[in-house]
């Protein structure tokens, strides 16, 4: 299984969405590097919309993590509830 | 460490790219469109031949028959660069937004007469191809163009197109509680329903024109100009009287989108005809041709939609005719 | 209640716009699309890499654009120059605005031709989409460094020396190669190797660079451009997964493409390596591990989910592994002789900095370049710095000059000789040649800027008329960071020694 990353940047806007991937993705690793947050997991990380609303207290649209993306591995999945990176083997 | 700054001694050492600065005979603050367009393509030296088009360099002024001395006279009156474009797009697309979810809510459109929303569904969402076609040439005219004055402003110009496309597919899902064979309806309208066919064939045919100026003349200038005012102005004006006010909110995007687009049109317009002659004739020529032609090919959908179509022809004609003459073009 | 449609439907609806044309023929209206071999049996099956419409595109960039631009005009408000780490730092930033810059423009008119001209909808759509976004890139890049050109030397003339100068060929060359290809071509030259394989190698070390080096307006616009990249990558991943599944006779020409476009791309990073690893006073990572992450790691996961389609690695990631410990150094080492006839400053490390590349190459830099480096560095203290007069030799696929080692002996420099029509060829390695030997009437004509001097193309005779031609303030823009005027007005404004009193002016 090959590793997937998720770069954000590192501002206010980005922490629902971290604390959110950390719940959803148990096993994923968030580390701080200068200005971005990168995020690794094997195979799949998601993002779900209810989690990172929950989070925020605001309704999250999964297209708003356009907002704070900086860069991905992996292919993209997104729908209206969720946006996924992922590798298929 | 104590860092002792005095404000003198930051002082810069030049005020704006040098490129600028001589084009201004000095050199002085530029403002942030200027900076943003102003000699940004490549113009010498290129490396090689385009593979889809060997006779050419890939950035050659020779893709229109027009010639300017300097295509950086392409000016937009709205010093629109990416950044002020989207801002502004993004408040017009908010508004938008607020409209659509306030007739949504209560389903005011409930409240149009069938045979109104019909006549929408039928004589103004088929309009979705025909913004298509003008996203395709406005990209063309960015792809083909001469200096990122024009191509930059076509750009925008085409993805606003986009935007036009899909709002009107909006409405037609508003009009219908999503059911989408409106849509296939619509296209079939466009493909083959007799009244469309002049439009398509109008619209096919500016897809092969070569000379990209040409082409922004047919496209932005002269079928933008008589498509706009007959549904947006002529028959809006009477599917309101219909009981369509609420359809009216739906469209003020477009509306607004087409008065402010038309002063960048026209000022592309009359900076080539002032340039030279030879532009000018160029110009007047392919004003008088495709006015013909569109003309032509809005007359059957003209007289479909009107009791007197033949005089919505002309009159929105005059208008084009005396917005193009004021833009210089010897009509 | 209205009926739902999934986004995946709506988005369909909101772009699936065409019909096929009948008053004029399709292949007339699409004419581009079909000679480069490419088969496409039903451009339908095309998955949209992502679905955002216009008013939520609008609503996203204008929300981006105005968080950017406030930050920006706080930044020269405030003389945020004045905050960054050491003025050598610049540099970096007019190798970008010089040699970048201008790509991200090729890039806006390379996406619009092919969102005019790629037969299938959604691929022209995307395609549209990073057409303005890049339209945005290099916009934002020339704002953003607006204000510095204000302050330093080496950004005022950006547009017109990327059109002249010897070591912008480099950049020049590679996006003029792309964009003169086919559509597809061009889809897998930017929109996959660059966009999905190498952008990473370009902006996070370059925007993470900054934000270690305090230059806070080029990390906000590199993020945020790089929040862009991030459907651009989508798209160059889709663009190849849809030409390899559509027919297999798409495996080899992808393949070959691949090979070639990593290859050019890989040549113009070696730029960015050299700025990574010696421009930044203060440097987050090193070319080498930069390389190993978002090549040959994250790489390595997407060539992983390529295999099933038959894709491989190209032949030559042994030769870039085995490069990777000298390539920084080499580069610097020509930008170093060559500075005379360069818009940037170059300078050479001192004792920290080489110590942190001995750290960082503990199998090369002391071996083969310290001894180098510390003689040049000598020389240039006790008033001999060198700077070559004349311009070498360049390789004829990627433009650098021939200053690259054997991959296997780092002291002997590697040249390769072809034919073609009776004139002889040269290059700086063998995929170079390999590049001109499958299509060399492609790339006989190569605008080669040593030559095109010889040839009195270029101002005339001599550096000086050349230097003229490329419109440079001699002895501002140009030559060591030691005694410019960037180094001089630094001081001043920071109160350092060797300060001048009285205003410093570019001459």
């Amino acid at each position: 299984m090959s590793t997937v990353f998720l770069a954000l940047q590192d501002v206010d806007d980005s922490r629902p969405v971290v604390e959110a991937i950390k719940k959803d993705n148990p096993s994923a690793v968030v580390e701080s590097q200068p200005a971005m947050i990168r995020i690794t997991a094997e195979g799949e990380l998601v993002v779900k919309r209810e989690t990172v609303s929950n989070e925020s207290g605001t309704d999250w649209d999964p297209q708003d993590i356009h907002l704070i993306l900086i860069s991905f591995g992996g292919n993209v999945d997104e729908d209206d509830d969720y946006f996924k990176i992922f590798w298929q083997d | 460490m104590q860092i002792d700054i005095k404000a003198k001694e930051v002082k810069p050492i030049r005020h704006t790219y040098s490129h600028i600065a001589r084009r201004f005979g000095e050199d002085k603050p530029a403002t942030r469109y200027q900076e943003a367009v102003l000699d940004v393509q490549a113009v010498d030296n290129f490396h090689y031949r385009p593979t889809w088009q060997p006779d050419k360099e890939l950035y050659d002024p020779t893709r229109t028959a027009i010639i300017m001395e300097d295509w950086y006279s392409f000016l937009d009156p709205r010093q629109y660069y990416y950044g002020t474009y989207t801002m502004a797009r993004a408040k017009q697309q908010a508004s938008a937004d607020q409209s659509f979810k306030f007739v949504e809510k209560r389903n005011l459109l409930d409240q149009i007469p069938t045979d109104v929303k019909q006549t929408i569904l039928d004589y103004v969402v088929p309009l979705r191809h025909y913004e298509w076609g003008a996203n395709m040439n406005n990209y063309q005219i960015c792809a083909m163009g001469y200096g990122a004055a024009i191509t930059s402003a076509a750009a925008m110009h085409g993805a606003d197109r986009l935007g036009n496309a899909q709002y009107i597919t909006r409405i037609a899902l508003a009009l219908s509680d999503n059911d989408t064979s409106v849509l296939d309806n619509a296209l079939a309208g466009w493909t083959d329903k007799t009244q469309w066919q002049g439009l398509r064939k109008l619209v096919e045919d500016s897809l092969v024109v070569q000379d990209w100026f040409e082409l922004f003349v047919a496209q932005n200038l002269v079928m933008d100009g008589l498509v706009m005012m007959l549904f947006f102005e002529k028959l809006e004006a009477q599917l309101v009287a219909a009981g369509a006010s609420t359809y009216a909110m739906l469209t003020e995007f477009i509306v607004d989108w087409h008065a402010e687009s038309m002063r960048w049109v026209d000022k592309q317009i009359s900076v080539a005809i002032s340039e030279s002659e030879a532009n000018a004739d160029l110009l007047n020529g392919w004003f008088a041709q495709w006015t013909d032609a569109a003309q032509g090919a809005l007359a059957p959908l003209a007289d479909a939609l009107f009791d007197n179509g033949s005089e919505v022809i002309s009159s929105i004609t005059e208008s084009l005719k005396s917005r193009a003459a004021k833009a210089g073009v010897s009509v | 209640m209205a009926n739902k449609l999934n986004m995946r439907d709506r988005y369909k609806l909101m772009t699936r716009l065409g019909w096929e044309t009948s008053y004029q023929p399709m292949d007339k209206v699409f004419p581009y699309d079909s000679y480069e071999g490419i088969k496409i049996k039903d451009w339908d099956a095309w998955e949209d890499p992502f679905r955002m419409t216009m008013d939520a595109y609008w609503k996203y960039q204008g929300e981006k654009e105005k968080k950017l631009y406030a930050i920006m005009d706080a930044f020269s408000q405030s003389n945020g120059h004045l905050n960054i780490s050491d003025a050598r730092y610049v540099n970096a930033l007019k190798l970008f605005l010089q040699g970048v810059s201008p790509l991200e423009y090729q890039a806006h008119r390379g996406f619009a031709r092919q969102g005019r001209h790629f037969t299938g909808e959604g691929a022209r759509v995307a395609c549209q989409m990073q057409s303005l976004d890049e339209l945005r890139h290099v916009q934002t890049q020339i704002h953003g460094m607006s204000h510095f050109n204000k302050y330093f030397d080496g950004f005022h003339d950006f547009a017109h020396w990327h059109d002249r100068v010897w070591y912008l060929s480099v950049p020049k060359s590679f996006f003029d190669d792309a964009n003169t290809a086919g559509p597809f071509e061009f889809m897998v030259a930017i929109g996959f190797s660059f966009e999905y394989v190498l952008t990473n190698l370009l902006f996070v070390p370059f925007m993470s660079g900054a934000a270690y080096n305090g230059d806070m307006s080029t990390v906000s616009f590199g993020f945020s451009a790089q929040s862009d990249e991030a459907r651009h990558m989508t798209l160059g991943l889709e663009a190849i997964r849809f030409m390899l599944e559509q027919h297999e006779d798409n495996v080899p020409i992808v393949q070959r493409w691949i090979d070639k476009w990593l290859w050019r791309g890989y040549k113009v990073l070696s730029l960015v390596s050299a700025m990574m690893d010696y421009m930044l006073p203060e440097s987050p990572m090193s070319w080498k591990e930069a390389w190993e992450v978002y090549f040959e790691q994250n790489g390595g996961a997407l060539f992983n989910d390529l295999a099933r389609y038959g894709i491989t690695v190209p032949d030559y990631a042994e030769i870039c592994t085995k490069e990777k410990e000298h390539l920084s150094h080499q580069v610097w080492g020509i930008l170093y002789n060559h500075t005379a006839a360069a818009a940037i400053h170059t300078w050479m490390p001192d004792d920290a900095k080489m110590n942190w590349l001995s750290e960082k190459y503990p199998d090369t830099f002391d071996k083969y370049y310290r001894p180098r480096f510390e003689y040049w560095r000598d020389q240039a203290e006790n008033g001999n710095r060198y700077y070559s007069q004349t311009l070498p030799l360049v390789c004829q696929t990627c433009q650098i000059p021939m200053g690259f080692t054997e991959p296997d002996d780092p002291t002997q420099i590697s040249y390769r000789v072809s034919e073609y029509n009776g004139d002889k060829y040269h290059f700086c390695s063998d995929p170079c040649k390999a590049i001109f030997d499958f299509e060399p009437e492609k790339y006989c004509h190569a605008w080669m800027p040593p030559q095109q001097i010889f040839q009195g193309n270029c101002g005339g005779e001599g550096l000086p008329a050349v230097l003229e031609h490329y419109k440079f303030n001699l002895g501002a823009d140009n030559m060591d960071y030691v005694g410019s005027p960037d180094e001089a007005n630094w001081n001043l404004w920071k109160g350092l020694n060797g300060s001048v009193s009285g205003d410093v002016k570019a001459s």
